[in-house]
């Protein structure tokens, strides 16, 4: 059970950091990082171990967001809205999978729907300032955002907000949560056809699978935990602009996956914390614009580093001898990629 | 009558400002399977090369139609040779080696020039149709766009270089045995398709107000023109430029430009739902 134990570890020592992380940083930059390591997740399962490449991961972040924040001004109580905020882009995320995988599309097309859809969404919600604009009591208030919904709160108890410290507590939890269950779920038979879909699609269609609905689910599943990741954030920035859709923060995503590693499940995440923190460090200092730092990291990692740190270390672990064992597949991103027939 | 003329010149306008900002594009992916998602920060340069050369006292036209070429060829030079030739037939990673290209561009643009709006006026009168008044600007762009896509397709087609070029684009390893370099061939297509793009930046200078992150207004519309196009980098330029502008421009004249947008992307996703390889993956098949 080597996979297991290796899960094991990686929480507990993830559990560790959730306690100590607030005596290092304040609890808010904290919590922002940890969405954005949720978020990260949720393209790291679908690219990293269903070889979807999706663009506009951010829609699903921010569709999570909006529901959240719609549900919330109309209920006045957060459970139903947080749940909506999980369902809806999940729902979204897979009738826009069926589309797509139905029809047969290959890796570039599929990058440009996603980037068209996000684009839509982000052209369509800029231009709802006005007050025709409604759903139930909330306005969706174009460029300005949705500000002044109920942000989180214990179920049953709307005056009982869950923030500050408890929120922090409860987004490392949610991680740790999602994290183990993705474990489970690549372990399971349904990961393990994934990432054969992944290497070989068409000798595992041959095999008698329906690839198709398969990536269909792997794809909405990711929708649903970027819809999460948005849902939190919603309630830690306590307003929602159009500018969680935007092309930017799809961008983001996926450099912190190239730059984490693909085909590992701590990759995405470390490599979201890290960039972000030092994005956040970045901002607060004017020397250098943060978009040039970035965008140089971006190139230089893909230029020497195409696996990713989680996978070089791993490597450079194995080759000194210190563990024997293996654990995430070493993802052959540059062979399967290489020959996608454009 | 007067009406009809003004919306056709429109329409003719619209469809020649995506085949304008798509050109560079379209040659980098459809002769080399490379797709620069650095390509609005090009035209970004070349818009800031026009303007910086005019501000030195260069004449208008000749910081448009030459020194923003020559600019942008010269940086996707350098770029060719520092990033994108280790990555051929990567494509994924070309995407994101050259977003990466992207934001940095926007960065040192941001250095250098600040975040603040800049630009130049238009140099051409506007002339009545009728009881309308139409910009001139518009006409010289329909008039560039016809020439570059004519030059284009004279240069492919017509001569020995253009041949070696498609040579070597369906199998490097034959003209590699005949002798000519791929890794040059490469590097020159690269050096076309960019200067292309600097062009395409320097004429819509004057119609933008510049600013480091202008790039990204055009890179999504390229990007859709050239994929929904498919292989072929003339035939599939006009032919998908030609369905969304039409199809932007009849939105934009029945609702509002809002719905234009909306409706060219949503055109988009159902053309490639339907053609998954593009429009000359299904027809024109073999044209250039």
């Amino acid at each position: 059970m080597g996979e297991f134990r290796h899960a094991a570890t990686v929480i507990a020592i993830a559990f560790v950091a959730m306690l100590i992380g607030p005596s290092l940083l304040d609890t808010y930059t904290l919590t922002v990082l940890i969405i954005y390591g949720l978020l990260a997740l949720s393209l790291g399962l679908i690219w990293g171990f269903g070889g979807i490449l999706c663009f506009g991961q951010a829609a699903f972040f921010g569709l999570g967001a909006y529901a959240y924040a719609i549900a919330a001004i109309n209920v006045g109580e957060s459970t139903v809205p947080f749940l909506l905020g999980i369902a809806v882009p999940a729902a979204f995320a897979f009738v826009l999978g069926a589309m797509m995988f139905y029809g047969r599309l290959s890796d570039v097309y599929l990058g440009v729907i996603t980037l068209v859809v996000t684009l839509i969404l982000f052209k369509f919600v800029n231009s709802t300032a006005g007050p025709e604009y409604v759903i139930g009591t909330a306005r969706l208030g174009g460029f300005n955002g949705v500000p002044g919904f109920q942000t989180l709160n214990v179920p049953g108890y709307p005056n009982w907000y869950i923030y500050d410290r408890s929120f922090y507590y409860f987004c490392a939890v949610t991680l740790l949560v999602v994290y183990a269950l993705m474990r489970w779920l690549i372990a399971s038979p349904f990961g393990r056809i994934a990432v054969a879909i992944r290497e070989n699609e068409q000798r595992v269609e041959l095999m008698g699978y329906d690839v198709r609905f398969r990536k269909t689910v792997l794809f909405a599943i990711g929708g649903a935990i970027a819809g999460l990741a948005g849902t939190l954030f919603a309630s830690w920035a306590e307003i929602v602009t159009p500018g969680l859709f935007s092309l930017a923060q799809s961008a983001e995503v996926i450099v912190w996956c190239i730059v984490g590693g693909l085909g590992t499940l701590t990759g995405p995440v470390i490599g979201a914390m890290i960039l972000a923190f030092l994005k956040f460090l970045l901002g607060q200092q004017g020397q250098f614009d943060s978009t040039l730092i970035l965008g140089l990291i971006l190139v230089l990692s893909v230029l020497f580093l195409p696996r990713g740190v989680v996978p070089s270390i791993d490597l450079l672990r194995k080759r000194a001898g210190l563990s024997g064992r293996r654990t995430a597949p070493g993802r052959r991103r540059r062979r399967a990629r290489s020959m996608a027939d454009v | 009558m007067d009406l009809a003329l003004v919306v056709a010149f429109q329409v003719i306008y619209s469809i020649a400002l995506l085949v304008l900002i798509s050109a560079g594009l379209a040659v980098v992916f459809g002769m080399m399977r490379v797709i620069n998602l650095a390509h609005g920060e090009f035209m970004m340069v070349g818009g800031y090369a026009t303007i910086v050369a005019v501000g030195a006292g260069v004449n208008i036209y000749v910081a448009m139609l030459i020194v923003a070429p020559l600019t942008v060829g010269i940086l996707g030079l350098v770029i060719e040779r520092l990033v994108i030739r280790f990555l051929y037939g990567r494509l994924v990673d070309t995407m994101l080696a050259t977003w990466g290209l992207s934001l940095l561009l926007i960065g040192l643009a941001t250095l250098i020039f600040g975040n603040t709006t800049t630009g130049i006026s238009v140099p051409i009168e506007g002339f009545p149709i009728g009881a309308y008044q139409v910009n001139g600007y518009n006409l010289f762009v329909i008039v560039v766009t016809a020439v570059m896509v004519v030059a284009i397709y004279a240069v492919l087609s017509g001569t020995r270089w253009g041949l070696i070029a498609r040579g070597t684009m369906q199998r490097s390893d034959m003209a590699s045995a005949l002798g000519y370099s791929p890794d040059r061939i490469y590097m020159l297509t690269f050096f076309a398709g960019s200067a292309l793009t600097g062009l395409a930046g320097g004429v819509l200078a004057p119609l933008v107000g510049l600013v480091p992150t202008s790039g990204t207004q055009y890179i999504a519309k390229a990007f859709i023109t050239v994929i929904s196009g498919g292989a072929s980098v003339i035939a599939g330029l006009l032919s998908s430029a030609t369905l969304f502008g039409l199809v932007s421009q009849i939105f934009t004249f029945s609702v509002n430009s809002m719905v234009g947008e909306i409706a060219l992307l949503i055109a988009a996703v159902i053309l490639l739902r339907l053609l998954p390889q593009g429009i000359t993956g299904r027809f024109f098949r073999g044209s250039m």
